[in-house]
C-alpha cells in the first residue's frame, strides 16, 4: 500500500474515498425506517393545514361525538373536528422542536470548541457555569420561568436551546478534544493561523459526526419537552392546535372520545421513534461498526 | 503434547496454504501461504504496512480480525490442527500452544489490574497438582525475563512500569504457560534502541531455551536480519521469499527483498562533506536555552547552531526533550527562556508573537503523518493554507502547490485528493510539500520518519537530501541514530534534557565521546549489505563493524 510513491503515474486513478457519515448512515434498515417515519409525521405536520376539511377553531358538531358525517375521528371536547385539529396542530410543534434543537446544538458547539480548544481560565468559566446550569432540572427550570413570564412561543425556544446547549457543550468538547491533540491543529498554529480560524476551519468539519448525532437526539428531547409544557399548559395555549395541548384537552373524555388523544400520541411517538432510529444510525456510522473489509 | 517426539523436536508450527479473505469485498487479505517453523527457531516475517502480516499473525492464533474469514488452507502447530477447530477449543489451546505479544504493550496490559493477577490469569488451563503453584510459575517466568519477582513488583499496576518493562511483563505472560508457537506482532516498535536491544535479547534467549518456535513480525530488516534463523518476505498478500536468514540477506532472489534491504539505513558512513564554514551569522543559533512543563525543566543549556544548507541532527531516545526544543523553535511549545536567534534576531516564544516573515522562514514538518493533515481538506487546500495566510493569495494558486508537489515527488494530480486517499509515505510527502510551499529557510523535521515503513523511509531521507542541496537547512529530528549519518553534516545528543555530545557526524559515529552516545551506537541493529550498491548508501565504504564497542 505504502509502496506507492512518486513513480505512480501522473494520471492513475485516485482511490475511491470512504462514503461519507451520511452514505453510510444510509445502509441501516434502521436509517431507513426512521427517515420514513420521520418523514410521514414531517409530511402531516407540513401538509396537514392545507389539506384540513375544517379549520381548527371551528365547530363541526356537538363535543365529544364520533361517528358523525363529515368528521372522521368525531369531535374534541368542544366540538371541534378532532382530524383538522391534528392536521394543523403538527407544524407548530415540529418547527419549534428543530429551532429549538438547532439553537442549542449551534450554542453547544460554540461553547464546546472554545471550551476544549482554548483550555485556560475561558475553559473553566464556561464549564463551571454549565455545570451549574445542568444541575437544574431542565423541567423544572422552564416551568419557573414560563411561570413568571408567562407562555410566548420565543420563551420556550430559548429554555429549551439553553438547556440543550448546556448538554451538547460537554459532548462537543470531548470530541474537540480529541481533535485538538493531532498534528494539524499545531500545524495551523505554527503559521499563526487567528484562533478563530482555527476553531471553524481545522476543528469543526471534523466533528460533525458528533454534531449530527447531537442534533438527531436533541430535536428527539425537544419534542417531548414540547409536548410535555403544552400538557402542562405551560407551552401553547388554547385555542391554538397543538399535539401536546390536545393530549390534555381530550384526556378528560378519552373513554368516550379516544381520538383526540390517540392521533396527536401516535404522531409524537412516531417522530420521536423515528428521529432515534437516524440518530443510532447516524452514531452507528460515525463509530464505524460493522465497516468490514471495503476495498 | 502427545506426537512423535522426533517429528515435533523438527516442526512447531506448519502453515498449509492459508488464505483470508475480507467481506463484504471478498478480497484476498493473504493468499496461499506456506510456512513452518522449527521449535527453537525464529521466523522473521517481513512486509511493509499493508503487506498482511498482522493478519497473517493473528491467523495463526485461529483468530481473525472484524470482517475477515479464513478461506482456505491449514494452521497446525505442534501437530494439533487449529483451523476447523471451534472458539472453545481455540480458546483452551491459546496461551498454552501458540501465544501472542502485541505491539503495544501499554494497550495489551489491562490498567486496572496488578501483575500477579495479570499474568496468572494466562495460566487458565494451569494444573497446580502436577506443575506446581501459579505463583511460583509467575515468579519463575518474571525472573526469565530479567524483571524483579518479589511481592512488590507483583503487586504493580501496568502504568508503573517502563515501556520496556512493559513489553517484557507482555513477553512473560506469552511464555507463561509455556507455548509451543508464539507470535510477536512488531514488539518493539514503540522502544528506544537500548530498550529494544534489551527486549529482542530476552525473545532470543527464551525461544532458545525452552524450544519455542517465533514468529517475529516486523517491517525493519535490521531487526529481522539480527534476530531471526528464518526471513519470509511478504508482499501483498504473499509470501515473495522465504528461506534460511544467512541466505535471504546474502543472496535475496525476489527483487522486493532486495528493495527492502536497500532502505536500511547503514549505521556508519564515512559521513559527508562538510560545508565550508563561511564564518558569517548562522541561520539558526540556540544559546542557552532553558525550557520546561509547568515547574518541570526538561531542557538545559542548550547550545546548537544550523548554518545554511546544514543538516543538523538531534539525537535523543524518548523523554530526552527533543520534541519540546523542536516545538520551541517552532513557536509551539512557549515556556523557554534563553537565547534563540534566526539570522541574529531573537524570535518571541510564541507563534502568534513572530513576524509572518519569521514564520514563513521556519516551516515545521510532523511525526506522525496520519495526524498532521486535517481528513477534511484536500491535498491543494491543505499545501495552500499556510502561503495563502502568510504570503497573501497568490497569482497562480495552482503554479505553487504543482510547484511544491512536484518538490516534495508527488504527481500534480494528487492536489484533487484527500489525505484518506494516500498512503503513509504520501502523506508525508503533502506534510513536506505544505512546508516547503512558502519557500523556508529552516525545515524542522520533528521524527518525520518514525511511524513509516524502513522502505518509504528511504524515499524520505533521499528527498530531504535533494532539499538540502537546494541550500535549504534542516533540524532533523530523530531516536534513530542510523538515520544521522544518512543525512546529517553535525548531530548533537540529547539525553535527560542536556546536550552531551556535539560536533560533526563522522567524528561523533566514528569515535564517541561520551557513554550514552556508545550505548546507543551499540544497541542499534547493524548490518552490511553483501550486495550491490544502495541508494541509501551513498558513498559509503564498507563500514568497520562497530569502532564504538
Amino acid at each position: 500500500m505504502s509502496t506507492a510513491t512518486a513513480a505512480a503515474a501522473p494520471g492513475a486513478a485516485a482511490p475511491p474515498r470512504r462514503p461519507g457519515l451520511l452514505r453510510t448512515a444510509w445502509r441501516y434498515h434502521r436509517t431507513k425506517i426512521g427517515v420514513v417515519l420521520t418523514a410521514a409525521v414531517l409530511l402531516v405536520a407540513a401538509v396537514g393545514p392545507f389539506v384540513s376539511p375544517y379549520s381548527p377553531t371551528e365547530m363541526a358538531g356537538t363535543p365529544n361525538a364520533t361517528g358523525i358525517d363529515g368528521a372522521l375521528f368525531g369531535t374534541d371536547n368542544v366540538g371541534r373536528d378532532v382530524l383538522s385539529r391534528f392536521l394543523h396542530g403538527g407544524y407548530t410543534l415540529v418547527a419549534i422542536a428543530v429551532l429549538s434543537a438547532l439553537a442549542g446544538v449551534a450554542a453547544g458547539a460554540v461553547i464546546g470548541i472554545v471550551a476544549g480548544y482554548l483550555r485556560n481560565w475561558a475553559d473553566e468559566l464556561l464549564m463551571r457555569t454549565n455545570d451549574m446550569l445542568l444541575a437544574f432540572p431542565q423541567l423544572v427550570l422552564a416551568l419557573l420561568l414560563l411561570s413568571i413570564l408567562g407562555p410566548q412561543v420565543w420563551l420556550i425556544v430559548v429554555i429549551i436551546a439553553v438547556s440543550h446547549a448546556n448538554r451538547v457543550a460537554r459532548v462537543v468538547r470531548e470530541a474537540t478534544l480529541k481533535v485538538v491533540e493531532q498534528d494539524f491543529v499545531k500545524s495551523a498554529e505554527a503559521i499563526g493561523l487567528p484562533r478563530w480560524r482555527i476553531m471553524a476551519s481545522e476543528i469543526l468539519p471534523n466533528i460533525t459526526s458528533p454534531l449530527l448525532v447531537e442534533l438527531g437526539l436533541r430535536i428527539t428531547y425537544s419534542v417531548g419537552t414540547i409536548a410535555t409544557l403544552s400538557f402542562l399548559g405551560m407551552g401553547l395555549q388554547p385555542p391554538t392546535a397543538d399535539w401536546g395541548l390536545m393530549i390534555n384537552e381530550g384526556r378528560v373524555a378519552i373513554t368516550v372520545q379516544p381520538w383526540a388523544v390517540v392521533l396527536p400520541v401516535t404522531a409524537v411517538a412516531v417522530l420521536t421513534i423515528g428521529a432515534n432510529l437516524i440518530t443510532d444510525g447516524l452514531s452507528r456510522a460515525s463509530i464505524g461498526i460493522d465497516r468490514g473489509v471495503e476495498k | 503434547m502427545s506426537g512423535n517426539p522426533q517429528q515435533e523436536a523438527a516442526l512447531a508450527l506448519g502453515v498449509q496454504g492459508l488464505t483470508v479473505i475480507g467481506r463484504p469485498s471478498d478480497v484476498e487479505i493473504i493468499s496461499d501461504i506456506t510456512l513452518t517453523v522449527r521449535r527453537g527457531e525464529i521466523c522473521g516475517l517481513v512486509g511493509e504496512s499493508g503487506s498482511g502480516k498482522t493478519t497473517l499473525g493473528l491467523s495463526l492464533l485461529a483468530h481473525c480480525k472484524r470482517g475477515t474469514e479464513v478461506t482456505r488452507g491449514a494452521v497446525e502447530v505442534a501437530g494439533t490442527a487449529l483451523t476447523g477447530l471451534s472458539e472453545a477449543e481455540v480458546r483452551r489451546l491459546r496461551g498454552r500452544a501458540v501465544a501472542y505479544i502485541p505491539q503495544s504493550p501499554a494497550s495489551a496490559l489491562n490498567p486496572a489490574l496488578r501483575l500477579r493477577t495479570q499474568l496468572a490469569e494466562a495460566l487458565h488451563s494451569w494444573n497446580e497438582e502436577e506443575q506446581g503453584t501459579r505463583a511460583d510459575r509467575v515468579r519463575e517466568v518474571l525472573r526469565e525475563v530479567a524483571l524483579p519477582d518479589d511481592d512488590a513488583f507483583l503487586a504493580r499496576y501496568p502504568h508503573q512500569l517502563s515501556g520496556g518493562q512493559q513489553q517484557r511483563v507482555a513477553i512473560a505472560m506469552a511464555f507463561i504457560d509455556r507455548p509451543d508457537v508464539i507470535v510477536m506482532d512488531e514488539p518493539t516498535t514503540g522502544l528506544d534502541v537500548t530498550t529494544q536491544a534489551h527486549v529482542l535479547e530476552t525473545i532470543r534467549s527464551m525461544t532458545r531455551q525452552h524450544g519455542t518456535a517465533g514468529v517475529y513480525i516486523s517491517h525493519d530488516m535490521a531487526v529481522v536480519a539480527d534476530l531471526a534463523d528464518e526471513i519470509a518476505v511478504m508482499y501483498r498478500g504473499e509470501v515473495v521469499e522465504r528461506g534460511r536468514a544467512a541466505e535471504v540477506l546474502a543472496d535475496p532472489e525476489h527483487d522486493y527483498t532486495r528493495r527492502l534491504l536497500r532502505a536500511v539505513p547503514l549505521l556508519k558512513t564515512s559521513g559527508h562533506a562538510e560545508p565550508e564554514e563561511d564564518g558569517g551569522e548562522p541561520l539558526l543559533k540556540i544559546s542557552g536555552l532553558q525550557a520546561g512543563y509547568g515547574s518541570t525543566t526538561v531542557l538545559r543549556g542548550i547550545d546548537v547552531e544550523v548554518r545554511r544548507g546544514e543538516c543538523v541532527a538531534l539525537l535523543g531516545e524518548s523523554g530526552s526533550g527533543k520534541t519540546t526544543l523542536s516545538r520551541s523553535v517552532a513557536g509551539l511549545h512557549t515556556q523557554f527562556s534563553g537565547g534563540l536567534l534566526l539570522d541574529g534576531e531573537q524570535l518571541a516564544a510564541s507563534s502568534y508573537r513572530r513576524t509572518a516573515e519569521q514564520r514563513r522562514r521556519v516551516q515545521y514538518i510532523f511525526q506522525n503523518p496520519y495526524e498532521a493533515l486535517n481528513p477534511r481538506k484536500r491535498v491543494r487546500d491543505l499545501v495552500l493554507a499556510p502561503y495563502t495566510h502568510l504570503m497573501g493569495k497568490p497569482k497562480d494558486p495552482d503554479a505553487v502547490v504543482h510547484e511544491a508537489l512536484e518538490r516534495a515527488a508527488l504527481p500534480a494530480s494528487y492536489a484533487a485528493r484527500f489525505p484518506e486517499q494516500l498512503s503513509g509515505g504520501e502523506r508525508q510527502r503533502v506534510g513536506i510539500a505544505r512546508a516547503i510551499a512558502t519557500g523556508p529557510d529552516l525545515l524542522i523535521c520533528d521524527e518525520i520518519t518514525s511511524a513509516l515503513d524502513v522502505s518509504v523511509q528511504a524515499e524520505i531521507v533521499k528527498l530531504l537530501r535533494a532539499l538540502q542541496d537546494d541550500g535549504m537547512a534542516l533540524l532533523f529530528v530523530t531516536h534513530n541514530i542510523a538515520l544521522v549519518s544518512n543525512i546529517a553534516q553535525k548531530v548533537a545528543v540529547l539525553n535527560k534534557g542536556e546536550i552531551v555530545e556535539y560536533g560533526p557526524v563522522g567524528e561523533v559515529m566514528s569515535a564517541p565521546g561520551h557513554d550514552y552516545t556508545r550505548a546507543l551506537i551499540a544497541d542499534t541493529p547493524d548490518f552490511e549489505l553483501s550486495f550491490g550498491e544502495s541508494p541509501m548508501h551513498r558513498g559509503a565504504q564498507a563500514p568497520e563493524k562497530a569502532a564504538g564497542q
